[in-house]
Protein backbone atom coordinates (compact mmCIF):
# COMPACT_ATOMS: atom_id res chain seq x y z
CA UNK A 1 0.00 0.00 0.00
CA UNK A 2 1.83 2.90 -1.36
CA UNK A 3 -1.18 5.66 -1.39
CA UNK A 4 0.70 8.36 -0.20
CA UNK A 5 -2.06 11.27 -0.64
CA UNK A 6 -1.36 14.15 1.32
CA UNK A 7 -4.40 14.36 3.38
CA UNK A 8 -5.12 11.11 5.40
CA UNK A 9 -5.60 11.98 8.94
CA UNK A 10 -8.17 14.63 9.28
CA UNK A 11 -9.62 14.13 12.46
CA UNK A 12 -13.51 13.02 12.69
CA UNK A 13 -14.97 11.23 9.55
CA UNK A 14 -16.04 7.86 11.43
CA UNK A 15 -18.76 5.86 10.89
CA UNK A 16 -20.02 6.36 14.01
CA UNK A 17 -20.43 10.31 13.17
CA UNK A 18 -22.18 9.57 9.59
CA UNK A 19 -24.87 7.44 11.38
CA UNK A 20 -24.82 10.60 14.24
CA UNK A 21 -25.22 12.97 11.07
CA UNK A 22 -27.97 10.67 9.41
CA UNK A 23 -29.98 10.74 12.55
CA UNK A 24 -30.01 14.76 13.00
CA UNK A 25 -31.19 15.27 9.63
CA UNK A 26 -33.68 12.75 10.10
CA UNK A 27 -35.23 13.96 13.12
CA UNK A 28 -34.84 17.44 11.32
CA UNK A 29 -36.52 16.76 8.42
CA UNK A 30 -39.56 14.82 10.63
CA UNK A 31 -39.43 18.02 12.75
CA UNK A 32 -39.81 20.04 9.92
CA UNK A 33 -42.94 17.88 8.41
CA UNK A 34 -44.46 17.73 11.81
CA UNK A 35 -44.79 21.74 11.95
CA UNK A 36 -45.65 22.07 7.83
CA UNK A 37 -48.88 19.45 8.68
CA UNK A 38 -49.62 21.30 11.91
CA UNK A 39 -49.38 24.62 9.35
CA UNK A 40 -51.98 23.44 7.04
CA UNK A 41 -54.73 23.79 9.85
CA UNK A 42 -53.87 27.55 11.14
CA UNK A 43 -56.27 29.78 9.23
CA UNK A 44 -54.81 32.83 7.24
CA UNK A 45 -55.62 35.00 9.74
CA UNK A 46 -53.62 33.84 12.64
CA UNK A 47 -50.69 35.40 10.70
CA UNK A 48 -47.77 35.92 13.47
CA UNK A 49 -48.42 32.25 14.44
CA UNK A 50 -47.91 31.04 10.95
CA UNK A 51 -44.84 33.80 10.28
CA UNK A 52 -43.80 32.20 14.11
CA UNK A 53 -43.80 28.55 12.72
CA UNK A 54 -42.13 29.60 8.90
CA UNK A 55 -39.09 31.19 11.20
CA UNK A 56 -39.03 27.79 12.58
CA UNK A 57 -38.51 25.79 9.60
CA UNK A 58 -36.38 28.02 8.17
CA UNK A 59 -33.94 27.73 11.27
CA UNK A 60 -34.26 24.29 10.90
CA UNK A 61 -33.35 24.35 7.26
CA UNK A 62 -30.44 26.28 8.13
CA UNK A 63 -29.72 23.72 10.52
CA UNK A 64 -29.86 20.95 8.27
CA UNK A 65 -27.20 22.92 5.84
CA UNK A 66 -24.83 23.34 7.88
CA UNK A 67 -25.26 19.71 8.67
CA UNK A 68 -24.71 18.39 5.45
CA UNK A 69 -22.19 21.33 4.36
CA UNK A 70 -20.21 20.58 7.96
CA UNK A 71 -20.30 16.55 7.92
CA UNK A 72 -21.32 15.38 5.05
CA UNK A 73 -18.84 17.69 2.84
CA UNK A 74 -16.01 17.45 5.48
CA UNK A 75 -15.76 21.10 5.65
CA UNK A 76 -15.64 21.32 8.94
CA UNK A 77 -12.79 18.67 9.00
CA UNK A 78 -10.72 20.68 6.91
CA UNK A 79 -8.27 23.55 7.05
CA UNK A 80 -9.37 26.79 8.67
CA UNK A 81 -8.31 28.53 5.41
CA UNK A 82 -10.02 26.33 2.85
CA UNK A 83 -13.43 26.99 5.39
CA UNK A 84 -13.01 30.65 5.32
CA UNK A 85 -12.33 30.94 1.51
CA UNK A 86 -15.76 28.75 1.25
CA UNK A 87 -17.59 30.26 4.06
CA UNK A 88 -17.00 34.22 3.94
CA UNK A 89 -18.14 34.56 0.15
CA UNK A 90 -21.42 33.19 1.12
CA UNK A 91 -21.97 35.85 3.80
CA UNK A 92 -23.11 38.15 1.35
CA UNK A 93 -26.45 36.02 0.78
CA UNK A 94 -27.47 37.91 4.23
CA UNK A 95 -27.26 41.03 2.60
CA UNK A 96 -28.77 39.79 -0.61
CA UNK A 97 -31.93 38.19 1.53
CA UNK A 98 -32.47 41.00 4.05
CA UNK A 99 -32.20 43.53 0.85
CA UNK A 100 -34.15 41.67 -2.16
CA UNK A 101 -36.69 40.62 0.32
CA UNK A 102 -37.33 44.13 2.12
CA UNK A 103 -37.65 45.55 -1.32
CA UNK A 104 -40.15 43.03 -2.49
CA UNK A 105 -42.06 43.71 0.56
CA UNK A 106 -41.96 47.55 0.04
CA UNK A 107 -43.17 47.30 -3.64
CA UNK A 108 -46.34 45.28 -2.71
CA UNK A 109 -47.07 47.67 0.04
CA UNK A 110 -46.50 51.03 -2.39
CA UNK A 111 -48.80 49.08 -4.58
CA UNK A 112 -51.29 48.74 -2.54
CA UNK A 113 -51.20 52.18 -1.30
CA UNK A 114 -50.74 54.07 -4.48
CA UNK A 115 -52.80 51.43 -7.16
CA UNK A 116 -56.14 50.40 -6.32
CA UNK A 117 -56.41 48.33 -9.23
CA UNK A 118 -53.22 46.19 -8.24
CA UNK A 119 -55.55 46.39 -4.49
CA UNK A 120 -58.81 45.41 -5.92
CA UNK A 121 -57.57 42.53 -7.98
CA UNK A 122 -56.25 40.58 -5.34
CA UNK A 123 -59.45 41.21 -3.45
CA UNK A 124 -61.59 39.72 -5.36
CA UNK A 125 -62.62 35.70 -5.15
CA UNK A 126 -62.44 33.46 -8.05
CA UNK A 127 -65.37 31.28 -7.90
CA UNK A 128 -64.23 27.53 -7.07
CA UNK A 129 -65.46 24.65 -9.44
CA UNK A 130 -66.15 22.06 -6.71
CA UNK A 131 -67.04 23.11 -2.96
CA UNK A 132 -66.77 26.29 -3.82
CA UNK A 133 -70.48 27.34 -2.27
CA UNK A 134 -69.49 30.31 0.30
CA UNK A 135 -67.76 32.57 -2.19
CA UNK A 136 -68.45 36.26 -2.39
CA UNK A 137 -68.33 38.40 -4.78
CA UNK A 138 -67.24 41.96 -3.82
CA UNK A 139 -66.91 44.22 -6.97
CA UNK A 140 -69.24 44.25 -9.70
CA UNK A 141 -66.92 42.46 -13.00
CA UNK A 142 -65.21 39.74 -11.58
CA UNK A 143 -62.58 38.76 -14.48
CA UNK A 144 -62.71 34.82 -14.34
CA UNK A 145 -59.51 34.65 -16.00
CA UNK A 146 -57.14 31.55 -14.14
CA UNK A 147 -59.50 30.13 -11.55
CA UNK A 148 -61.84 27.45 -13.23
CA UNK B 1 3.30 15.22 -3.12
CA UNK B 2 6.06 16.24 -1.57
CA UNK B 3 3.89 17.28 1.97
CA UNK B 4 4.16 15.03 4.77
CA UNK B 5 1.41 17.89 6.22
CA UNK B 6 -0.53 17.20 9.40
CA UNK B 7 -0.67 21.09 9.65
CA UNK B 8 0.03 22.27 12.79
CA UNK B 9 -2.65 25.58 13.72
CA UNK B 10 -0.17 28.28 13.98
CA UNK B 11 0.72 30.16 10.94
CA UNK B 12 -1.23 28.64 8.56
CA UNK B 13 0.18 31.90 5.99
CA UNK B 14 3.58 31.34 7.28
CA UNK B 15 4.75 29.70 4.00
CA UNK B 16 6.38 26.30 3.99
CA UNK B 17 3.52 24.43 3.58
CA UNK B 18 0.22 23.82 1.83
CA UNK B 19 -2.57 26.23 2.92
CA UNK B 20 -5.45 24.64 1.87
CA UNK B 21 -4.01 21.28 2.40
CA UNK B 22 -6.45 19.81 -0.12
CA UNK B 23 -5.38 18.49 -3.74
CA UNK B 24 -6.38 21.11 -6.83
CA UNK B 25 -8.84 19.38 -7.74
CA UNK B 26 -11.05 19.70 -4.62
CA UNK B 27 -10.52 23.23 -4.26
CA UNK B 28 -11.40 23.68 -7.58
CA UNK B 29 -14.79 21.50 -7.17
CA UNK B 30 -15.66 23.87 -3.79
CA UNK B 31 -14.94 26.86 -6.10
CA UNK B 32 -17.80 25.31 -8.84
CA UNK B 33 -19.67 24.55 -6.24
CA UNK B 34 -19.76 27.74 -4.64
CA UNK B 35 -20.79 29.38 -7.93
CA UNK B 36 -23.55 26.97 -8.04
CA UNK B 37 -24.78 28.17 -4.87
CA UNK B 38 -24.91 32.08 -6.11
CA UNK B 39 -27.07 30.57 -8.79
CA UNK B 40 -29.74 28.78 -6.88
CA UNK B 41 -29.14 31.52 -4.68
CA UNK B 42 -30.21 34.25 -7.04
CA UNK B 43 -33.24 32.09 -8.15
CA UNK B 44 -34.11 31.15 -5.06
CA UNK B 45 -33.84 34.96 -3.85
CA UNK B 46 -36.27 36.37 -6.70
CA UNK B 47 -38.92 34.08 -5.96
CA UNK B 48 -38.91 35.29 -2.86
CA UNK B 49 -38.56 39.08 -4.04
CA UNK B 50 -41.78 38.21 -6.30
CA UNK B 51 -43.78 36.35 -3.71
CA UNK B 52 -43.19 39.07 -1.00
CA UNK B 53 -43.93 41.72 -3.57
CA UNK B 54 -47.67 40.11 -4.55
CA UNK B 55 -50.99 40.24 -1.70
CA UNK B 56 -51.50 36.39 -2.44
CA UNK B 57 -49.99 32.85 -2.85
CA UNK B 58 -51.04 29.38 -3.72
CA UNK B 59 -51.25 27.14 -1.13
CA UNK B 60 -48.27 24.70 -1.73
CA UNK B 61 -50.64 21.90 0.67
CA UNK B 62 -53.36 22.27 -2.00
CA UNK B 63 -51.15 22.01 -5.19
CA UNK B 64 -48.83 19.02 -4.18
CA UNK B 65 -51.49 16.85 -2.51
CA UNK B 66 -51.48 13.37 -4.34
CA UNK B 67 -49.15 10.64 -4.96
CA UNK B 68 -48.53 8.06 -7.61
CA UNK B 69 -51.43 5.10 -7.52
CA UNK B 70 -53.40 7.91 -5.67
CA UNK B 71 -57.49 7.88 -6.51
CA UNK B 72 -58.88 11.22 -8.12
CA UNK B 73 -59.09 13.87 -5.47
CA UNK B 74 -57.18 12.63 -2.58
CA UNK B 75 -55.56 14.81 -0.29
CA UNK B 76 -52.34 14.38 1.16
CA UNK B 77 -50.09 17.09 1.42
CA UNK B 78 -46.28 16.51 2.33
CA UNK B 79 -46.65 12.90 1.59
CA UNK B 80 -44.84 12.32 -1.93
CA UNK B 81 -42.59 15.01 -1.15
CA UNK B 82 -41.16 13.74 2.01
CA UNK B 83 -40.28 10.65 0.80
CA UNK B 84 -38.64 12.16 -2.33
CA UNK B 85 -36.47 14.59 0.65
CA UNK B 86 -36.03 11.10 2.53
CA UNK B 87 -34.68 9.68 -0.84
CA UNK B 88 -32.21 12.27 -1.75
CA UNK B 89 -30.81 11.89 2.07
CA UNK B 90 -30.44 8.38 2.13
CA UNK B 91 -28.77 8.75 -1.09
CA UNK B 92 -26.19 11.30 0.06
CA UNK B 93 -25.40 8.81 3.66
CA UNK B 94 -24.55 6.00 0.73
CA UNK B 95 -22.13 8.75 -0.69
CA UNK B 96 -20.35 9.40 2.20
CA UNK B 97 -20.18 6.01 2.64
CA UNK B 98 -18.76 5.50 -0.69
CA UNK B 99 -16.25 7.96 -0.01
CA UNK B 100 -15.40 6.71 3.06
CA UNK B 101 -15.25 3.51 1.69
CA UNK B 102 -12.81 5.15 -0.77
CA UNK B 103 -10.56 6.11 1.70
CA UNK B 104 -9.68 2.91 3.37
CA UNK B 105 -9.15 1.47 -0.52
CA UNK B 106 -11.87 -1.05 -0.15
CA UNK B 107 -13.29 -1.24 -3.67
CA UNK B 108 -15.64 -3.54 -3.35
CA UNK B 109 -17.55 -1.27 -0.91
CA UNK B 110 -16.77 1.78 -3.01
CA UNK B 111 -18.80 -0.42 -5.48
CA UNK B 112 -21.23 -1.03 -3.48
CA UNK B 113 -22.70 2.10 -2.21
CA UNK B 114 -22.22 4.18 -5.45
CA UNK B 115 -25.00 1.50 -6.67
CA UNK B 116 -27.25 2.40 -4.18
CA UNK B 117 -26.60 6.08 -4.65
CA UNK B 118 -27.04 5.69 -8.73
CA UNK B 119 -30.42 3.84 -7.40
CA UNK B 120 -31.66 7.06 -5.02
CA UNK B 121 -30.77 9.31 -7.23
CA UNK B 122 -32.67 7.59 -10.35
CA UNK B 123 -35.53 7.13 -7.80
CA UNK B 124 -35.44 10.66 -7.14
CA UNK B 125 -35.47 11.60 -10.93
CA UNK B 126 -38.77 9.22 -11.58
CA UNK B 127 -40.40 10.83 -8.65
CA UNK B 128 -39.79 14.49 -9.94
CA UNK B 129 -40.41 13.37 -13.40
CA UNK B 130 -44.21 11.90 -11.74
CA UNK B 131 -44.94 15.09 -10.39
CA UNK B 132 -44.12 17.31 -13.39
CA UNK B 133 -46.43 15.03 -15.14
CA UNK B 134 -49.36 15.37 -12.45
CA UNK B 135 -49.14 18.73 -12.07
CA UNK B 136 -49.26 19.53 -15.99
CA UNK B 137 -51.99 17.26 -16.61
CA UNK B 138 -54.05 19.36 -14.02
CA UNK B 139 -52.73 22.82 -16.34
CA UNK B 140 -49.83 23.91 -15.00
CA UNK B 141 -46.99 24.61 -16.57
CA UNK B 142 -45.01 27.22 -17.96
CA UNK B 143 -47.11 30.08 -18.60
CA UNK B 144 -50.23 28.40 -16.74
CA UNK B 145 -50.98 28.37 -13.85
CA UNK B 146 -54.81 26.82 -12.73
CA UNK B 147 -54.22 26.82 -8.95
CA UNK B 148 -55.82 30.15 -6.75
CA UNK B 149 -54.23 31.85 -4.56
CA UNK B 150 -54.64 30.86 -0.46
CA UNK B 151 -57.66 33.17 0.40
CA UNK B 152 -58.99 31.88 -3.24
CA UNK B 153 -58.24 35.05 -5.29
CA UNK B 154 -56.76 34.35 -8.56
CA UNK B 155 -53.41 33.46 -8.73
CA UNK B 156 -50.65 34.77 -11.56
CA UNK B 157 -48.23 32.80 -13.61
CA UNK B 158 -45.55 33.75 -11.36
CA UNK B 159 -46.10 30.69 -9.05
CA UNK B 160 -45.80 27.84 -11.94
CA UNK B 161 -42.73 29.62 -13.65
CA UNK B 162 -40.78 29.66 -10.49
CA UNK B 163 -41.58 26.01 -9.56
CA UNK B 164 -40.86 24.20 -13.04
CA UNK B 165 -37.98 26.70 -13.51
CA UNK B 166 -36.22 26.09 -9.78
CA UNK B 167 -37.24 22.51 -9.29
CA UNK B 168 -36.09 21.87 -13.29
CA UNK B 169 -32.97 23.30 -12.66
CA UNK B 170 -32.23 21.36 -9.56
CA UNK B 171 -33.13 18.05 -11.48
CA UNK B 172 -31.08 18.81 -14.07
CA UNK B 173 -28.20 19.02 -11.43
CA UNK B 174 -29.48 15.40 -9.69
CA UNK B 175 -29.39 14.03 -13.38
CA UNK B 176 -25.59 15.58 -14.07
CA UNK B 177 -24.57 13.86 -10.66
CA UNK B 178 -26.26 10.94 -11.93
CA UNK B 179 -24.17 10.57 -14.93
CA UNK B 180 -21.14 11.53 -12.70
CA UNK B 181 -21.60 9.12 -10.15
CA UNK B 182 -22.07 6.32 -12.83
CA UNK B 183 -18.51 7.72 -14.72
CA UNK B 184 -17.47 6.91 -11.00
CA UNK B 185 -18.65 3.44 -11.21
CA UNK B 186 -17.10 2.33 -14.30
CA UNK B 187 -13.91 3.73 -13.25
CA UNK B 188 -13.73 2.14 -9.75
CA UNK B 189 -14.81 -1.20 -11.85
CA UNK B 190 -12.32 -0.81 -14.05
CA UNK B 191 -9.31 -0.36 -11.41
CA UNK B 192 -8.33 3.12 -12.24
CA UNK B 193 -8.58 4.51 -8.98
CA UNK B 194 -6.38 1.48 -7.62
CA UNK B 195 -3.86 2.14 -10.13
CA UNK B 196 -3.49 5.94 -9.14
CA UNK B 197 -3.80 4.16 -5.56
CA UNK B 198 -5.94 6.96 -4.56
CA UNK B 199 -10.21 7.46 -4.63
CA UNK B 200 -9.59 11.23 -4.94
CA UNK B 201 -12.16 11.32 -7.80
CA UNK B 202 -14.66 9.63 -5.54
CA UNK B 203 -14.76 12.56 -3.02
CA UNK B 204 -14.84 15.08 -5.47
CA UNK B 205 -18.40 13.54 -7.06
CA UNK B 206 -19.01 13.41 -3.54
CA UNK B 207 -19.26 17.04 -3.14
CA UNK B 208 -20.95 17.34 -6.09
CA UNK B 209 -23.56 14.87 -5.04
CA UNK B 210 -23.94 16.75 -1.68
CA UNK B 211 -24.39 19.59 -3.17
CA UNK B 212 -27.48 18.29 -5.10
CA UNK B 213 -28.38 17.30 -1.83
CA UNK B 214 -27.78 20.60 -0.08
CA UNK B 215 -30.14 22.32 -2.67
CA UNK B 216 -32.62 20.38 -2.46
CA UNK B 217 -33.01 21.29 1.35
CA UNK B 218 -33.62 24.70 0.51
CA UNK B 219 -35.81 24.23 -2.45
CA UNK B 220 -38.12 21.62 -0.64
CA UNK B 221 -38.11 24.25 1.95
CA UNK B 222 -39.29 27.36 -0.33
CA UNK B 223 -41.75 25.49 -2.17
CA UNK B 224 -43.47 22.39 -0.06
CA UNK B 225 -43.18 24.01 3.42
CA UNK B 226 -43.38 27.49 3.80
Amino acid sequence: MEHTTEHHEHAGGGTKEIIKVTVILTVLTIVELILGFWMIDIPLDSQSLRLGIKGTIVILMMAKAFYIVAYFMHLKHELKNLIMTIVVPLALFIWFITAFLYDGNSFRNLRNTYDPHFKEQSTIKVEKKEHGTTEKHEAAPVKEHGGH
Amino acid sequence: MATTATATTTKLWGGGKSPFNVEYGKVMMWYFLMSDAFTFGAFLISYGTIRFSTNGWPDPNEVFRSFPFAPEGVHAPLVFVSIMTFILIISSVTMVLAVQAGHNMDKKRVVNNLIWTIIGGAAFLGCQAWEWNHLHHEGAWWGSNPFLNHDGTASSTNFTNYFFTITGFHGFHVFSGVIINIIMLIMTLADKFEQRGHYLMIEKAGLYWHFVDLVWVFVFTCFYLI
